[in-house]
């Protein structure tokens, strides 16, 4: 790490200036477009700046695990394309792509925005499997959070494909039924650097952080999943700092959506 | 049945709507967006760039390294495996046999030339997407190349010779269907790609052949227009 360039990052943090002059809680702009995939049951972009990524949903129909017959089931999947970071290799995911999708899975899941058992077709034989994919496109920092917004507002726009009589999946037939979503869950991620906080960090500000947390948030005072990542160390002080700020960007997140 | 109106009411010679934009990704060295109606991909280049591992590397000349996929998301029935298979291995090596000829990999010895395709929704003709994405994508990247590559799916639905195949073509059922994917480049005619499936005779074939220059020329005019537009002088 170039000590150099993280003094220079903490000095201008200390007088509230990013690196592209943003003040330290203020989000990059925000785009959400839905509805983009015809391939997909539902599918969202989202870019924070030129961070930009795609969330696409599909639909299927499988077996339910054998201790909960009635419970469909969710899966998030992250690949980090080397398309959209030099950085990013090929291969099985890394353990980066791993804590990523694992993080926006834990908002999803423990939010209960999603009703396991409204997804029973059969019970013991056939449910619905819910797959949310998440795909980096251009990569400036801050995925965990751009990506779990895409999840949310792919799930969001997600319709059923229709079953036939054998209720096996129909994918040329779309239905009416939307996908119930019954929270909003948005992670926000903080990143310390120095004795500063910032949200929404760009890749070159990733480097540089001491720690961070991510806060997953369904309404205000109401959170569901967290994890911190980073080598040091976070003060009782910090953390509760930090989900403050991670509330209030909370707040501003939730009212694009 | 005679195959007398296309499905989605298009000229028998006439390709899907297309959309091209140049320099979409940030990090990358090049890169670019190619849309051919419900078939979308996008492209980025990386390099020359050191290859590893090193045993790979060849003092003689660089390489060119392409990635095909299909995010799990963009075939219209069952989610895909984000894992490579069989096919996308195929294609991808395709994808380097189209491109190679346009590049001076001399020109970097020991080095790779990294082209990663991203198909976000595919509605047939994605492995042509993907060159036409990666041909714009090496420009933007500064490379010196020979020329532009452009690359459409003809072929036959029943009777017709037609242009731009969509899925509902290639599953057309009352006659017979060949799929031809051709990858040329425009000012020598020289053909980097070529691959087939279905029945078709001889003459047909010729028919296709003169047909697929047209259209890969209009193409190519497209790619040339969005790296134009890429670096244009604002005023």
């Amino acid at each position: 790490m170039n000590n150099e360039m993280k003094n220079h990052l903490i000095k201008s943090l200390n007088e509230d200036i990013r690196i592209d002059k943003r003040k330290k809680s203020e989000w990059r702009d925000v785009e959400i477009e839905t509805g983009i995939i015809k391939t997909a049951e539902g599918s969202a972009r989202v870019k924070f700046g030129n961070s930009e990524v795609i969330a696409g949903i599909k639909l299927s129909v499988g077996e339910p695990y054998p201790d909960s017959p009635e419970d469909g089931a969710l899966m998030v999947n992250t690949e980090l394309l080397p398309l959209s970071d030099p950085e990013f290799e090929t291969g099985p995911p890394r353990i980066d792509a791993i804590e990523n999708a694992r993080v926006i899975d834990r908002g999803i899941r423990e939010s209960g925005a999603i009703d396991t058992k409204k997804l029973c077709i059969k019970k013991g034989e056939k449910v619905w499997i819910v797959s949310v994919d998440i795909a980096p496109i251009n990569n400036d920092g801050n995925l965990i959070d751009i990506g779990g917004l895409a999840a949310i507002a792919a799930l969001k726009d997600t319709k059923f494909p229709k079953l036939d009589k054998d209720n096996n999946v129909d994918y040329d037939e779309i239905s009416k039924k939307k996908l119930e979503i019954k929270e909003t869950p948005i992670p926000v991620t903080v990143l310390k650097i120095g004795n500063n906080f910032i949200v929404d960090p760009k890749k070159d500000e990733e480097e540089f952080m001491d720690a961070r947390l991510t806060v997953t948030f369904i309404k205000k005072g109401k959170m569901c999943a967290m994890q911190k990542g980073g080598d040091n160390t976070l003060t009782e002080e910090d953390v509760i700092k930090m989900i403050d700020l991670a509330e209030e960007k909370y707040l501003e997140l939730s009212k694009k959506l | 049945m005679v195959y007398k109106k296309r499905y989605d009411g298009r000229d028998f010679n006439e390709t899907r709507p297309i959309e091209a934009k140049a320099g979409v990704i940030e990090k990358a060295d090049g890169s670019a967006y190619f849309r051919i109606g419900g078939t979308v991909a996008y492209a980025a280049v990386y390099g020359p760039r050191q290859l590893h591992p090193s045993h790979l590397q060849d003092p003689r000349t660089g390489i060119l390294r392409c990635k095909y996929n299909m995010l799990p998301f963009s075939g219209r029935g069952e989610r895909i495996r984000p894992a490579p298979n069989r096919r996308s291995k195929e294609i991808s090596m395709i994808t380097e046999k189209a491109l190679i000829p346009l590049l001076n990999l001399e020109d970097y010895p020991n080095a790779v030339v990294d082209v990663f395709i991203e198909l976000p929704e595919t509605n047939a003709g994605s492995r042509c997407a993907g060159i036409c994405a990666a041909s714009i994508a090496l420009a933007d990247a500064g490379l010196i190349m020979k020329d532009m590559v452009a690359a459409v799916a003809l072929g036959k639905v029943d009777d017709k010779i037609v242009v731009d195949l969509d899925y509902n073509e290639e599953a057309y059922e009352d006659g017979d269907v060949a799929d031809i994917p051709i990858a040329m480049i425009p000012s020598t005619g020289e053909i980097t790609l070529l691959q087939m499936d279905g029945k078709i005779t001889k003459n047909e074939f010729r028919e296709v052949l003169k047909t697929s220059k047209k259209t890969i020329q209009k193409i190519v005019d497209i790619q040339r227009e969005a790296l134009l537009e890429r670096y244009k002088v604002k005023k």
